[in-house]
């Protein structure tokens, strides 16, 4: 049973990420996006991962995704402009993909499968406990220095990307919010007797 | 080996739990459609719907006919796929999201784990019906109102993950009936999580109004500027299952208040039986609190909106599970039930 629904994430993963790349439209490469996320959170509960398949689901799809499709919608994107273009780019993204291939390969070949199953194999998974607090045993001891670091490594660029785009307009007019609460019936409305016919 | 221990066994069981969950939520969400309309009703000194069936308590059906067999008309301009995705996707995630509800203990097509955040996932990809449907009706007003919905659910998701953070370190589980179940003792209705967890039942009503775009929080479909929003160019059906969605969504919200702090399908009072009723009565008593609000509160500014989020409740709730945190190491309170 298990087979045959990792056959059919395996598909859909390599279909919609091919779908990416060949969409034409910006915003279906986003959508395709999202399902390749969906096949892989289908491998992670495969596995037994529920914890990381539904967190991938939360950051990547609840989050990241649409914050891409956010930006790729206000885009307006000139496709025509776009295709013109892929001429001259060719080389360039023909060698980046060459040198991503080439380090997956240097990654993968020297790994001995045989050996690491084994190694997993004499350290099976805790069955008595749940996903989420092996999870957590592992992460806040043993990898505790790197977890955090890996937290303020991404706390720095969030500031980073705030000191980027902030940008102080003095000629901007901006409301002032606690101002705006703090205003009372006695300083902003003025009630006056008019007489009829003189006005004030 | 009887037919039901069998692969297939299994399935037909496990579908037909579905099904029957899809027809409960779906027969309720009608009638709660029509209770909502008669609060409204009353808040504006009018009757509400009271023509079809004995105190026009069939409206929803009536309503249901009428939107199906209008005709659909389809932006020419509109991506056509896209266009028709975006109702199916709000519809079914609306839907899905109940299989992990615990309407009694053991009453739960799926006891998983991590429950909780599957009902975080799923709410927080409840914004791509709204985002898909904007963008693809091609047109200036639902583009804006699936703009500001996908700026808004996303700030206020923030604040609701906070929230639940602080509730699991409480109850010690992700699991929505652990979740329930810790807070069971002798003292009913005074061992729910409201009481420790006080200032977030507020924190969670408000960011539940945002997150399903409710009043006064509707601001991507606010009629006096965005006529309405993402629904601009949709009609009959797919406007319906627009409509069911967001529905199923506050309701679903109703029941994830219930679940966290208020003791799910716990009785309040110590003596009485725990059971589906008082899962069901919590439910309707908030939604009958949403209803309310819709009717009374005005809606919110846009810019107000969006630093209520990340300026009042981020840093709150924030600092609140930082309290919880620190209560339930030491053991504070009864803060950790575990």
């Amino acid at each position: 049973m298990a087979l045959y629904f990792f056959y059919f994430f395996a598909s859909t993963a390599i279909l919609s990420s091919f779908f990416v790349i060949f969409a034409n439209n910006p915003v279906h490469s986003v959508l395709w996006l999202i399902v390749t996320f969906f096949s892989v959170a289908g491998f992670f509960i495969l596995v037994g991962a529920e914890f990381l398949a539904l967190l991938l689901m939360i950051v990547y799809v609840g989050a990241l995704a649409v914050l891409f499709l956010f930006v790729v919608m206000m885009l307006n994107i000139n496709f025509a402009g776009l295709r013109s273009g892929v001429a001259q780019y060719l080389p360039f993204g023909i060698l980046i993909g060459l040198v991503i291939f080439i380090e997956l390969i240097l990654a993968f070949v020297p790994w001995d499968f045989k050996e690491q199953s084994f190694n997993n194999l004499s350290s099976p998974i805790n069955l008595s406990e749940t996903n989420t607090v092996a999870l957590g045993k592992v992460v806040y001891t043993d990898y505790f220095l790197l977890f955090q670091c890996a937290g303020i490594i991404l706390l720095i660029a969030m500031i980073g990307s705030i000191v980027l785009t902030l940008r102080s307009r003095p000629d901007v007019k901006r409301q002032n919010i606690t101002e705006q609460i703090f205003r009372d019936p006695n300083s902003s409305i003025e009630v006056k007797d008019i007489n009829p016919g003189e006005g004030i | 080996m009887s037919f039901f221990e069998t692969n297939i066994g299994i399935l037909a069981i496990v579908i037909g739990q579905c099904f029957l969950v899809m027809l409960c939520v779906l027969a309720s969400l009608a009638f709660i459609m029509y209770g909502e309309r008669k609060v409204w009703g009353l808040l504006q000194l009018r009757r509400g719907p009271n023509v079809v069936g004995p105190f026009g308590i069939l409206q929803s059906f009536a309503d249901l006919l009428k939107h199906v067999f209008k005709e659909i008309i389809v932006p020419t301009e509109s991506d056509k796929v896209v266009f028709f995705l975006a109702p199916l996707i709000s519809f079914v995630l609306a839907l899905i999201a109940w299989v992990v509800v615990p309407f009694d203990d053991g009453w739960v097509v799926s006891n998983i784990n991590i429950g909780i955040l599957y009902l975080f996932a799923v709410s927080s990809l409840e914004v791509y019906g709204v985002i898909m449907g904007g963008w693809a009706s091609n047109s200036k007003y639902p583009f804006l109102g699936s703009l500001r919905s996908a700026s808004q659910m996303i700030s206020y998701e923030v604040s609701i993950g906070f929230i639940i953070i602080g509730v699991i370190i409480s109850a010690g589980s992700l699991n929505l009936s652990e979740i329930v179940l810790a807070q069971k003792s002798d003292y009913g209705l005074l061992s729910w999580f409201w009481l420790p967890h006080l200032p977030m039942v507020f924190f969670f009503l408000v960011s539940a109004l945002a997150e399903t775009n409710r009043p006064p929080f509707d601001l991507p479909e606010a009629e006096a500027e965005l006529v309405a929003g993402y629904q601009v160019e949709y009609t009959s059906t797919p406007y319906l299952l627009f409509m069911i969605g967001e529905l199923s969504a506050v309701l679903l919200m109703t029941a994830l208040i219930t679940i966290l702090f208020f003791g799910g399908w716990l009785s309040p009072v110590p003596s009485l039986p725990d059971g589906f009723f008082w899962m069901f009565s919590k439910m309707l008593l908030f939604f009958f609190v949403f209803s309310l609000i819709k009717g009374l509160v005005p809606r919110y500014r846009y810019d107000q909106l969006m630093r209520l989020g990340w300026k009042v409740m981020l840093p709150v709730s924030l600092g609140w599970v930082v309290f919880v945190s620190f209560m339930a190491h030491f053991k504070l309170l009864n803060y950790a039930r575990w």
